[in-house]
């Protein structure tokens, strides 16, 4: 069993870091609403909004993770161009989406989109930390910050949603291979 | 000294008064949160319809123009957030105007950002 380092660097920015983000974020909207709700009857409420803080910050080290590993550590390996008559384009994923009318707007929509909507996920995520930090259980009071924080939240997750759809369609249409091979278990022999 | 406390609508939390902090810089990460999104479309898209600017926002040459895009738009929001924060750090703004124009600006960013509205420009 093995994997190019190409591929490693893949898995760790979707489904490390990205599908992380996806993951923790339905649980920091159910436990923003459950904690300030006005219908909520928490008692305990010291340390829990401590515990919201902590939750958005570790997003947000996520989000920019994310991020930074897709623009500077895998982009590049996508978008390098071909050399002229080089016969497979299976090391170029752009050159080799765009060499099929078929594949073209995996590119042309599905990259071009996802590369810049998954830079509003930090943006977003890093306001509502800020805030989860600043007026901690004082949130209580401020029900218009509680909602910016919603709205926010919400459009991090479908921005990231996007970004992750298109990043597992890309890979599966055009997989960013390449490298150093990593061998992580010992086959037996036939 | 007698302990002023704010009490929430259920009564169920006592917050003291002391913790009640003026809502000016949750408006400013707010906002200023706005602003930086629909950066990141504004610039993609003046980036895509400009060589001149595609070739000034290439930062760092293996990521291409994304690279100056996002750096610009990250920041014109971090500066735009500390204005804002100094700014307004000691004041009660009023933050449902705040909320419509952040909300705002956040929609036509995942708007724009699409390729087939960014290409109608």
């Amino acid at each position: 069993m093995e994997i190019t380092t190409r591929s490693l660097w893949t898995l760790i920015h979707g489904m490390g870091f990205g599908a992380l983000y996806l993951l923790a974020g339905s649980g920091a909207i159910a436990t923003l609403y459950a904690q300030y709700s006005t219908n909520s009857r928490s008692q305990s409420f010291q340390g829990k909004d401590r515990l919201l803080a902590f939750y958005l910050t570790a997003m947000a080290a996520l989000a920019w993770l994310t991020v930074l590993t897709g623009t500077y550590i895998i982009y590049p390996w996508y978008r390098a161009p071909a050399p002229a008559g080089t016969a497979s384009l299976a090391a170029f994923p752009r050159a080799l989406l765009l060499s099929n009318p078929a594949t073209s707007r995996w590119h042309s929509v599905g990259m071009e989109w996802k590369e810049h909507v998954a830079w509003l996920v930090p943006i977003a995520i890093t306001m509502a930390a800020a805030i989860a930090i600043k007026y901690g259980r004082a949130l209580k009071l401020h029900p218009q910050l509680r909602s910016a924080l919603h709205v926010f939240l919400v459009a991090s997750l479908v921005a990231a949603g996007i970004a992750g759809f298109f990043g597992a369609m890309l890979n599966k249409n055009a997989p960013v291979e390449g490298g150093q091979t990593v061998h992580l278990v010992q086959g037996e022999k036939p | 000294m007698s302990l002023h406390t704010a009490i929430s609508q259920e009564g169920s939390t006592t917050i003291p008064e002391s913790t009640v902090i003026p809502n000016g810089s949750g408006a400013a990460a707010i906002l200023s949160a706005g602003v930086g999104s629909f950066a990141v479309a504004l610039f993609s898209i003046i980036a895509d319809k400009s060589t001149y600017v595609k070739n000034l926002l290439v930062f760092y040459k293996p990521t291409g123009p994304l690279s100056g895009v996002t750096t610009t738009a990250i920041l014109l929001w971090l500066a735009v957030w500390v204005i804002l924060e100094w700014r307004w750090r000691t004041r009660t703004i009023a933050l449902a105007r705040i909320n419509i124009v952040a909300f705002v600006l956040l929609g036509l960013s995942l708007l724009l950002t699409f390729p087939p509205v960014a290409e109608l420009f």
